[in-house]
């Protein structure tokens, strides 16, 4: 689903809400370490923003009077603005950052689906499910992310793949990241422990490998633990680990 | 990576971006100043997508309560408040747009609907304002190679893959077009300034 061309073309496609999620979200990662495609976005943005500007319609006046209804009873979202400040780009893109992807996938994958099928009726209600599917899985992901005190911790694994840890200490838990670890035999799996200072290791659940991102929300509660592990162990998982770690991520104390 | 400018940052101040923020803080007063000011763009925008203006509609209300809930997530030092919310509007549309519209049928119009003819159509109902009339002189300036990818994305809510499909050039040829599309029309829409 990811193409191996240059993340840094697609920044004009981005704008135009033309990539597919899953390449959205991929675009979105590299936007959050690329200084360059910041400033191509911002540019592109406002070009386009002109674009939109050329278009005017009017507007019944009861539309007004049935928005200002609804924003009457409409609580705000508050994330952002009683989070202390942190990175910009944390705020703006950390927080659909690495994880939105395999979320996004599903939303595709969802998307996909709908399509091969295509009653208009059918396709619809098919969607709005596919959607809201993916939004709950998503959920768990998204408060970890969009924790105030979430932070991020990225580390190459011995195989040269880069994985990610994203840490709310607040909320005691954690999500794990990795991008295109190898497809194992249907006999073995990933597992992801939580590691203490004292060197103990707790199993912190599966991970499926299945597609080019993998990701989860660590099982368990987060409690001392001061890094991140992942072995290959055989199906079904194991308590203790079998084989040595692909990596370990330091999480801090 | 910080808090350096963006090279683009726009004028601060902007008095849309304070309403904004204001009504970020939960001032109606200031949301109704935003909704004003926005909601005939908005409408427009989505009417242009979606070609009906009881959806266009529809996302206009979806839009502007989104706006006001999510009002927080503004940040003047990315770009205008004007920006952000038509960034909303054109998301808006455009997934409204690919969910009540199967893919292949989107194409076939495409397909039938030479770009260039719809957007003619546009261009001559384009009255008086000076911004509008500014903007399509730039669109039809570009060259049809750039113009008719950027044609079907922004207005008719295409995919890259989609735009390539319908074309039958290559996903990377469309995007590498698209940025060229774009590039051109900002040196036209400054120097026009
Ligand atoms: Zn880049």
């Amino acid at each position: 689903m990811t193409s191996p061309a240059d993340p840094h073309l697609d920044a004009a496609a981005y704008v135009l809400h033309a990539l597919p999620p899953a390449e959205e979200a991929a675009f979105e990662n590299h936007l959050a370490g690329c200084e360059a495609c910041r400033g191509d976005v911002a540019g592109f943005r406002r070009t386009v923003t002109l674009l939109a500007s050329a278009e005017t319609a009017p507007v019944p006046e009861q539309l007004r009077a049935s928005v200002m209804a609804q924003v009457s009873r409409t609580p705000q979202d508050r994330a952002r603005r009683t989070s202390p400040p942190r990175g910009r780009f944390l705020g703006r893109y950390g927080l659909r950052l690495a994880l939105a992807a395999s979320v996004v996938a599903a939303a595709a994958l969802g998307a996909v689906a709908v399509r091969q099928h295509s009653e208009a009726e059918d396709a619809r209600a098919r969607a709005v499910q596919a959607q809201e599917q993916a939004r709950t899985a998503g959920e768990a992901f998204a408060d970890v992310l969009t924790a105030p005190d979430a932070t991020v911790h990225t580390e190459e694994l011995t195989d040269g793949t880069s994985a990610a840890v994203v840490v709310s200490r607040q909320q005691a838990r954690a999500v794990f990241t990795a991008r295109d670890l190898p497809a194992l035999p249907g006999d073995k799996v990933y597992e992801l422990w939580y590691a203490a200072e004292a060197g103990g290791l707790r199993p912190a659940g599966l991970l499926d490998s299945t597609g080019d991102r993998a990701s989860r929300v660590l099982e368990g509660p987060l409690g001392d633990a001061v890094a991140v592990g992942i072995t290959v162990e055989p199906a079904g998982g194991s308590d203790q680990p079998t084989t040595e770690p692909l990596g370990i991520i330091p999480i801090g104390a | 990576m910080g808090d350096e400018p963006l090279p683009h940052a726009h004028e601060p101040n902007d008095e849309l971006d304070t309403l904004l923020l204001r009504a970020a803080d939960g001032d109606r007063d200031a949301f109704a100043g935003v909704y004003d000011a926005l909601a005939q763009p908005v409408t427009g925008l989505a009417c242009r997508i979606l070609r009906d203006s009881g959806q266009a509609q529809e996302v206009t209300q979806d839009v502007m309560i989104e706006v006001w809930r999510t009002a927080d997530r503004f940040r003047p030092d990315l770009g205008s408040a004007k920006a952000w919310v038509l960034t909303l509007a054109h998301r808006r549309a455009v997934d409204r747009v690919r969910s009540v519209q199967a893919s292949k049928d989107r194409e076939v119009r495409a397909g039938m609907l030479s770009p260039d003819r719809d957007f003619d159509q546009v261009a001559e109902t384009v009255e008086g304002l000076d911004e509008r009339r500014r903007v399509h002189r730039c669109l039809a300036a570009l060259a049809r190679l750039q113009r008719v990818p950027l044609v079907l994305a922004y207005y008719q809510g295409m995919t890259c893959a989609e735009v390539a499909r319908s074309l039958s050039t290559p996903e990377g040829t469309v995007k590498s077009r698209m940025r060229k599309g774009l590039d051109q029309l900002r040196a036209c829409l400054e120097a026009g300034s």
